[in-house]
C-alpha cells in the first residue's frame, strides 16, 4: 500500500516536472555549430578557419550571445543585421542564391534527360539495324557437300 | 542551351559582384545605409547641395587609429564647409561604438557591414577617403590613411575653397 501512495506520488510530480504539451527547448547554441556555417567577412574563409583579429571579435561576439542564452538562428540573425547575408556561408533561399540551389538540379536533370535521349536513339537505331540487317545466304547444295567434305579432311 | 543559361548566370554573378566603384566624375552610390548603433535609414541625398568626405573605416583597422585624430579636429573646424561621414564597414556595431567613444568622435557615421557600399565607392583597403561635391559627384578619391590635418585640407580642397 505504501509502496503504491509512493510511486503515485512518484508519477504526479514527474507529470508536474515534464508536462505532456510541453515543447522542447531548442538545443543550446555552441560555437563550433555556428562558425563553421558563418564566414569572416574580411578574411573571406570560413569563420572557423580564420584567427584573424576580425574573426576573433567575430567569435567573441558570438560567445557573448552564447552566454546570454541566444539560439543558433538568433545569433545568425544578429550577424546578419551586422554583417549582411555575406555573413552566411550557404547562399539564401531567395533571388539569385536561389540559382545556387537550382543550377546544380537542373544540370543534374538535363543530364538524365540527355542520357535518356540517348539511350532511346541507340535502341532505336539498332532496331533499324536488326530490321535492316541483310539474309544471310545458305550454302546451295553442292557447297555443302564441298564443305563437308573439305571438313572431313581435317581431324577436328 | 543549357550551357549557354550557365555561362549566363556565371557572368551575372561576376557583373553583380563587380570589382570596382564608380569611378571619379561619376555619381556617387546612394545606397540607403543606417546611422551607426541606430536603426535609422540614411543616404547621400540627405546631404545633397553640401561638400562631403566620405571615410571609409572599421575599428580593427589599425590606421584608421592613427588618422581619427587628425579627422575629427578637421570635422570639427571645417563643419560649415563640408560634413565628414565615416563609412564604418564590415565591423561589429559594438566594436565601432567604442572607436567612436575612445577617439570622441563627432561627425556622422554610418554602418555598411556587408562592405557593399565601400566597394561601389570604390574602396580597395582600409581607410580611404572619397570627396564627394554638391551636386553628389564623385570628386577625389584618397587610398590610405591621412598623416595630418594638413593633407585632409589638402584633399578637400575644392570643398575649403567654396564658401558653405
Amino acid at each position: 500500500m505504501r509502496a503504491r501512495a509512493t510511486l503515485a506520488l512518484g508519477l504526479v510530480l514527474a507529470a508536474a516536472a515534464f508536462p505532456a504539451g510541453a515543447p522542447a527547448a531548442p538545443p543550446r547554441a555552441s560555437l563550433p555549430d555556428i562558425e563553421d556555417e558563418v564566414m569572416c567577412t574580411i578574411c573571406g574563409t570560413l569563420l572557423e578557419l580564420s584567427d584573424s583579429p576580425q574573426a576573433r571579435r567575430e567569435k567573441a561576439f558570438i560567445r557573448e550571445r552564447i552566454r546570454s542564452g541566444e539560439t543558433k538562428d538568433q545569433i545568425k540573425d544578429d550577424l546578419v543585421s551586422e554583417y549582411g547575408d555575406e555573413v552566411l556561408a550557404l547562399p539564401g533561399t531567395s533571388g539569385f542564391d536561389l540559382t545556387a540551389y537550382l543550377v546544380p538540379g537542373i544540370g543534374i536533370l538535363l543530364g538524365i534527360g540527355g542520357i535518356g535521349f540517348g539511350v532511346l536513339g541507340w535502341r532505336r537505331n539498332r532496331k533499324k539495324e536488326l530490321v535492316s540487317a541483310p539474309e544471310v545466304k545458305r550454302p546451295t547444295g553442292a557447297e555443302a557437300e564441298r564443305l563437308d567434305a573439305d571438313l572431313a579432311r581435317y581431324d577436328l | 542551351m543549357a550551357s549557354l543559361a550557365i555561362i549566363g548566370l556565371l557572368g551575372y554573378g561576376l557583373i553583380k559582384k563587380g570589382d570596382g566603384g564608380v569611378g571619379i566624375g561619376s555619381a556617387a552610390p546612394n545606397a540607403t545605409l543606417s546611422k551607426l548603433g541606430i536603426d535609422e535609414p540614411v543616404s547621400l541625398d540627405d546631404y545633397r547641395g553640401r561638400w562631403v568626405l566620405l571615410n571609409v573605416w572599421a575599428s580593427w583597422c589599425g590606421p584608421c587609429r592613427t588618422e581619427s585624430p587628425a579627422l575629427q579636429s578637421f570635422a570639427q573646424e571645417n563643419r560649415s564647409k563640408l560634413a565628414v561621414i565615416g563609412v564604418d564597414t564590415r565591423d561589429l556595431s559594438e566594436d565601432a561604438l567604442n572607436f567612436v567613444d575612445e577617439y570622441g568622435l563627432t561627425y556622422a557615421q554610418w554602418h555598411d557591414g556587408d562592405g557593399s557600399y565601400a566597394q561601389d565607392l570604390g574602396a580597395t583597403g582600409y581607410p580611404e577617403s572619397f570627396l564627394v561635391d554638391p551636386a553628389g559627384k564623385l570628386v577625389a578619391h584618397y587610398p590610405g590613411p591621412f598623416q595630418d590635418e594638413a593633407g585632409i585640407a589638402g584633399f578637400a580642397k575644392p570643398a575649403l575653397g567654396t564658401a558653405g
